[in-house]
């Protein structure tokens, strides 16, 4: 109709925008419909690009806000060999945060900027890193469970659609198997160990237990993101497949140690061809993700305060380069 | 929080073996190639993974355009003579 199609200055250039926004969102479902990655330079709906930035920097700022409970026993390892690999695999976790800053630096966000929304606490990181390391056994459960978590829910975003991420996570992947061994070999030294080490290793596994559970995150009927992040491939295995998955792996793992899981509602279930096991604390769960955790204020404290302390050699390598960047410009001169 | 000038991107490729071509396998910040270097040796090649490193600032890197993926490379589907496979030849010189 003549009304509608007067001619008003801007209008046609934006109707091209939207008809070729139209085909390249149809090009990016294409992609996804079949399975093929999607590079930081394609063409990705908004959504898509929020959903990935909170995912990859919460992950990346696990990684490093992960190394605090372990740092804390570097000093404290019981040999020579203990401290060894603990600083190895506090190191890696460091180098985990850095693949991952540098996935979501892809999508045209800073690491500054990620770094800021960490530390004025706007950002999430998991919230296993809120609970205390008190005895040497912590760190033996926190290799064998979170690490074995942890590797339970990366495993799958090695197939991730966004290629940064997939490549990432399958670096990440290939380091943090040692992690894992290392903790349970820690936990299986303590278990054939005298009865105050087994004493101290089955604590260490009752309180870490329900927390570890608890970090696949709330159930797949009540988790808001989940659906979404499944149909972008993003999400490949659902919360409550992961952690079923993890109790049927950790099971054996806990008897061979001769331990015992703190639930008296585990059983295996033959009918399902999986163990069964007791209600989450999800009161908890959500107490510790919303501040107020054993640790979360002294875990954000001590990382914003490494992070300050540590700007004087930021700045200072900064202006040497620049010097040295203006000095060699002179000489050519 | 303070400091506002972060370090400069560097892109970073790794020779796994002798031999080989490097590969692009990830990037970090640093403020000059110097420490690029070191930095990459220390986050990338922790477990034997490389035998030559190289640094490049990400903004020397010119990409092709993603939209011109069909203009840049959809000829080439159509020049099926560039393929050894294409020649069909008698049996006794086939392995050529
Ligand atoms: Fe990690
Ligand atoms: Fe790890």
């Amino acid at each position: 109709m003549y009304t509608q199609s007067m001619d008003i200055p801007g209008q046609q250039p934006r109707a091209v925008a939207a008809a070729e926004q139209g085909a390249q969102e149809q090009e990016f479902e294409a992609r996804i419909a079949a399975d093929r990655k999607v590079e930081p330079r394609d063409w990705m709906p908004e959504a898509y690009r929020r959903t990935l930035v909170r995912q990859i920097s919460q992950h990346a700022h696990s990684e490093v806000v992960g190394m605090l409970p372990e740092g804390n026993w570097l000093t404290r390892a019981p040999t020579l060999k203990r401290k060894a690999i603990l600083m190895a695999k506090v190191q890696d976790e460091g180098g985990h945060g850095l693949y991952l800053y540098a996935a979501a630096e892809t999508l045209g966000v800073s690491r500054d900027t990620l770094l800021d929304q960490l530390h004025s606490g706007k950002a999430k990181y998991s919230s296993i890193f809120n609970y205390p390391t008190v005895s040497w056994a912590d760190i033996g459960a926190i290799g064998w469970l979170v690490d074995g978590a942890a590797i339970m829910n990366q495993i799958p975003l090695c197939r991730c659609s966004y290629g940064p991420y997939a490549r990432a996570m399958i670096r990440v992947c290939k380091e943090e198997s040692f992690h894992q061994r290392q903790g349970y070999e820690i936990m299986l030294a303590l278990a054939n160990g005298t009865p105050a080490q087994k004493r101290m290793a089955q604590d260490a596994l009752d309180r870490w237990w329900w927390p570890v559970l608890a970090m696949f995150g709330p159930h797949d009927s009540d988790s808001q993101h989940s659906g979404q992040s499944m149909r972008w491939g993003i999400k490949r295995v659902s919360n409550d497949d992961l952690r079923q998955k993890f109790v049927d792996a950790t099971v054996p793992q806990a008897e061979l140690l001769g331990l015992t899981l703190p639930d008296p509602l585990l059983k295996w279930n033959a009918q399902r061809g999986h163990y069964d096991f007791g209600p989450i604390d999800w009161d908890d769960f959500w107490k510790v993700v919303n501040g107020d955790g054993p640790c979360n204020r002294e875990r954000l404290a001590t990382r914003v305060r490494a992070h300050a302390e540590g700007a004087w050699v930021r700045e200072a390598a900064m202006a040497h380069a620049e010097k040295q960047r203006r000095k060699a410009h002179q000489e050519a001169a | 929080m303070s400091d506002r000038q972060e370090w400069p991107l560097y892109e970073v490729f790794i020779r796994s073996k002798q031999g080989l071509d490097h590969k692009h396998v990830g990037s970090l910040h640093a403020p000059d190639a110097k420490l690029a270097l070191q930095n990459a040796r220390d986050v990338y090649t922790r477990r034997g993974e490389g035998v030559s490193i190289w640094v490049v600032p990400s903004s020397a890197i010119t990409a092709s355009d993603p939209e011109d993926k069909a203009s840049n490379f959809d000829p080439a589907d159509d020049k099926i003579y560039r393929h050894p496979t294409f020649y069909t030849l008698p049996k006794e010189v086939d392995h050529m």
